[in-house]
């Protein structure tokens, strides 16, 4: 029997495979885990997703009605304090939950990757929380931006990233910075749920 | 494997930190300081004003002196009154042949003597024929003419009263100075040196560095942050105004600053920002690096972390006692 003819090459057939073959839908939304994954551990995780989906939501809030609109209106700033204590909560699950995979070595296991990438969340946070709290126009962002211009200028990072200039600091914090810190989230998502979440420390083992 | 929802774990944990951050929102509010402005600095600290536009024009001020991004070292006070570059201690930080802050250059120039004294005092000088008399003697007097009028102006100040909404020094060799201060003071008490601040020949701006320089140059700023508990030797990074949590993740990088050799060193910035880039390094490289990797063994937290595996392990392996 004539063998069928070999489809045209195609980049999405590709991608698809390599989708299909690396993150399956059962991989990515799995209904069962091992049953070690019933730890505390594994909860600061998801709060602190969690926490960031609020942040970005009464975020988007803020952003929407303008930078002057929380100090003029109670309704304004019961968003930004909405906004200010999901930031607080985020770093707070953020932190534990990195201090809970730092004593289980989850980077064991080709999971090294995961680690890192959720470093540079960590750090990316940071960065983007500082330019929310030079976003503020108010007398902490004042006195923020006029202290931290000298440990960011003595790096010669200072002549492209000034503190003092409110635009520039707002747009990194209203959009470029958000943007980056989901996608990595989303990537680092991506690497657990590729990996699985990793086997509990042998003591037996080296 | 066991059962495990994690779609309904996430809305769950959606649930709960929302409900957790209303709770905390309606109980707690947020800090919201209001901004201080030059009006209100005039008006709480008039002679500190003065004092700092005073030492902006000899060039002298932090911001003045700083170096880059803002200016060539020196170079302020060299133009404004003469003194040579080496007698006005700059911001520039190095470490030995390492000098980032050199190497960047100067990207955000600033003249604080024109921007924060002289251009304002022109643009109040329409319509006032002895204060622009003033002013165009001052900038047409030699640099060395320059330097003892402000030599002697900053010394009355320390006498300087203020007598029904006026400033009063005692008179001295300092030539137009008093009128010119106690312009800029009388523009600073109205509100006027605020919009003239941010000026800058465009219709909309969103650049507040000059302002924030001139604020950050004065002692009235720091007097409120001490205050509020927000200067580097009260921890101040990590803190808030008000009895509000700050940025508590700060606390490694700010406690270099409390101890030594970091909290007398010149360099201290740059010190701090060197040994964190190189503690982030760590922490990023931890999977590879002995030892650091090996601590979680050492230190049995796992053993909490998966306490009901390592029971249940046990409990597998347990012999089972024999039929009969």
């Amino acid at each position: 029997m004539p063998e069928p003819p070999r489809p045209p090459r195609s980049w999405t057939r590709a991608l698809r495979g390599i989708v299909q073959r690396e993150l399956p839908l059962d991989h990515l939304l799995p209904d069962q885990e091992p049953a070690y994954v019933a730890s505390w551990v594994y909860v600061f995780g998801v709060v602190a997703i969690a926490a960031l989906v609020w942040v970005i939501a009464s975020g988007v809030i803020l952003a929407f009605f303008g930078p002057q609109w929380w100090h003029v209106s109670p309704q304004g700033h019961f968003v930004n304090s909405i906004h200010f204590w999901s930031v607080q909560l985020f770093f707070v699950f953020m932190v534990l939950h990195l201090w809970g995979q730092y004593f289980g070595a989850t980077w064991r296991d080709g999971r090294a990757p995961t680690w890192m990438v959720g470093v540079v969340v960590f750090l990316v946070s940071i960065i983007t929380a500082f330019t929310g709290y030079l976003s503020q126009q108010n007398f902490a962002s004042q006195w923020i931006a006029i202290n931290a211009k000298d440990g960011i200028n003595s790096t010669g990072a200072g002549a492209f990233f000034n503190v003092l200039n409110f635009g520039q600091m707002y747009g990194l914090h209203v959009m470029l910075l958000p943007i980056l810190v989901t996608t990595l989230v989303a990537v680092h998502l991506v690497q657990v749920r590729r990996r699985g979440v990793v086997r509990p420390i042998d003591p037996g083992r080296s | 494997m066991a059962p495990y929802d994690l779609v309904r774990e996430l809305a769950l944990a959606l649930a709960a930190v929302l409900v957790l951050v209303l709770v905390l929102a309606a109980a707690l509010s947020s800090p919201d300081v209001p901004a201080v402005t030059v009006q209100s600095w005039a008006q709480h600290a008039p002679v500190d004003l003065v004092s700092t536009a005073t030492s902006e024009l000899q060039g002298t001020t932090l911001s003045s002196a700083y170096g880059p991004p803002y200016t060539a070292p020196g170079e302020e006070a060299a133009d404004a009154v003469g003194i040579t570059p080496e007698e006005v201690p700059d911001s520039v930080q190095t470490l030995g042949p390492l000098a980032p802050q050199l190497w960047a250059g100067i990207h955000l120039p600033i003249h604080p003597a024109w921007s924060d004294v002289l251009h304002p005092l022109v643009l109040a000088s329409v319509g006032n024929p002895a204060l622009r008399q003033a002013v165009v003697a001052y900038r047409r007097a030699p640099a060395a003419t320059r330097r003892r009028w402000l030599v002697a102006f900053q010394a009355q100040l320390g006498s300087a009263r203020m007598v029904r909404g006026q400033l009063v020094v005692r008179p001295a060799q300092d030539g137009p100075l008093p009128l010119m201060m106690e312009t800029l003071l009388t523009v600073a008490r109205s509100g006027g040196l605020d919009a003239l601040l941010t000026q800058s020949g465009h219709f909309y701006q969103t650049d507040y560095t000059g302002p924030l320089l001139f604020l950050g140059d004065g002692g009235y700023l720091p007097a409120l942050a001490q205050s509020q508990h927000l200067l580097g030797d009260q921890w101040g990074m990590m803190n808030e105004t008000g009895r509000y949590p700050g940025q508590a993740w700060l606390w490694l990088y700010t406690m270099w600053y409390q101890i030594p050799p970091y909290s007398t060193a010149g360099n201290a910035d740059l010190l701090v920002v060197l040994t964190m880039g190189l503690l982030t390094t760590l922490l990023l490289l931890v999977p590879f690096l002995p030892g650091l990797r090996d601590i979680p063994r050492w230190v049995p937290i796992y053993r909490l972390i998966w306490r009901e595996h390592y029971r249940d392990e046990a409990a597998r392996r347990r012999p089972r006692p024999g039929p009969g």
